[in-house]
C-alpha cells in the first residue's frame, strides 16, 4: 500500500484515495510524427525494478494531477510534484540520489 | 414544473450513532481563483461567510463554504435560495473566468449525530479520524467504501457527509451498518 501526499490539496492519503495515471514526462507524439516514434510513444514504456516516475490523479479527493518518485520495489515514495513540469525537480532528483546514488531513468539522474 | 424530492426524503435510523438525511439542501459548485478578492466577495455577498482554507469549511448554521480543490468551491445556501445565490455571484463575477452550477439535485447529504460520529466515518474512510487530526471545522474529500464522498465536522458530535444523489441509497446502507449498536468499536475514547 503506497502513502502519497498530493500536493495540490495536501491530503496524505493512502493509495485506494487515488489513481495511477501511467508513467510520467511522456513526450507525446501524434499526427505528423513518425511511424517510430509513434509506436515507441505508444508501447515502449519504462518498467524498472527499482526508481520510477509515475502519474497519479487524486480521484477520491481534490481531483487533480500530480507526479510522483517512488521505488516499485520497496514501495517508498521519494515525494510528490506538480504535474506542470516537464523533468523532475531538482529537489526530488536528490532525494532519490540521497537512497539509491546513481540512479537513472530515461533522459534522467 | 414538479415538486422537488431528495434522494431518500428524509430517511433517518438511529443506531448508536444516528443517521439522518438531511432533505433538500442547495449547493453551488463555485469555480475560478480562489485568490480573487471578487471571489472571495462573491462568496461573501452569496453565503455571508468567507473563503474557507485550504481542506476546511466556513459555517454559518446550515449556510456553508467548503474548500473542494485549488479552485473549486461548494457553497452549501438554503434549497430555496440557490437561484439567487447563483444570481448575485454571477453580476459580482461578471468578465471573470468563474463557472456557478447549482448542482443541489445531484447531491445527497447526510448527518451523523453522537459521540462517536468520528467512528462511524472511519469505519467507511481512508482518513485518519482520532480527536486532534480531525476536527469541527476540518473538510476532507475522500471515499466511503465504494464511492466518493465529502465529510465536515460541525462539532464533536455532528458530522455532515455529501455524495453524489445516484449512490445515496448505498451510502445510508453503509452509515446504518456502520452505526448498527454491537459495533462499536471505542477506539477513539
Ligand atoms: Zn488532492
Amino acid at each position: 500500500m503506497l502513502i502519497l501526499e498530493c500536493p495540490c490539496c495536501g491530503v496524505v492519503g493512502e493509495e485506494t484515495e487515488f489513481a495511477g495515471g501511467g508513467e510520467a514526462h511522456l513526450k507525446r507524439f501524434g499526427p505528423g510524427s513518425s511511424e517510430e516514434n509513434f509506436h515507441d510513444y505508444l508501447f515502449a514504456k519504462e518498467n524498472p525494478k527499482g526508481v520510477h516516475f509515475e502519474r497519479w490523479r487524486h480521484a477520491n479527493g481534490c481531483g487533480k494531477w500530480f507526479h510522483a518518485a517512488r521505488n516499485t520495489v520497496t514501495l517508498e515514495v521519494y515525494g510528490t510534484y506538480s504535474a506542470q513540469t516537464y523533468e523532475p525537480p531538482q529537489e526530488i532528483k536528490d532525494k532519490v540520489s540521497a537512497k539509491v546514488p546513481g540512479w537513472s531513468w530515461r533522459e534522467f539522474a | 414544473m414538479s415538486k422537488a424530492v431528495s434522494a431518500l426524503q428524509g430517511a433517518s435510523y438511529q443506531g448508536y450513532v444516528t443517521v439522518e438525511e438531511l432533505g433538500l439542501r442547495g449547493m453551488i459548485t463555485l469555480r475560478g481563483d480562489l485568490a480573487s478578492a471578487k471571489l472571495k466577495s462573491a462568496v461573501k455577498v452569496a453565503a455571508g461567510v468567507a473563503v474557507p482554507k485550504q481542506r476546511k469549511v466556513s459555517l454559518d448554521g446550515d449556510v456553508g463554504v467548503a474548500w473542494m480543490s485549488p479552485d473549486e468551491l461548494l457553497v452549501m445556501v438554503p434549497y430555496e435560495g440557490v437561484e439567487g445565490a447563483i444570481a448575485s455571484i454571477d453580476k459580482t463575477l461578471k468578465g471573470q473566468h468563474y463557472l456557478a452550477v447549482n448542482v443541489s439535485d445531484a447531491r445527497a447529504v447526510f448527518e451523523l449525530r453522537g459521540d462517536a460520529a468520528a467512528e462511524v466515518i472511519a469505519k467507511l474512510c481512508p482518513v485518519d479520524m482520532a480527536p486532534g487530526q480531525f476536527g469541527p471545522g476540518d473538510f476532507r474529500r475522500s471515499r466511503m467504501a465504494q464511492v466518493p464522498a465529502a465529510f465536515w465536522m460541525v462539532d464533536e458530535t455532528t458530522i455532515r457527509i455529501v455524495c453524489f444523489r445516484s449512490v445515496a441509497d448505498y451510502v445510508f446502507k453503509l452509515l446504518k451498518d456502520a452505526a448498527e449498536p454491537g459495533g462499536e468499536v471505542g477506539h477513539f475514547g
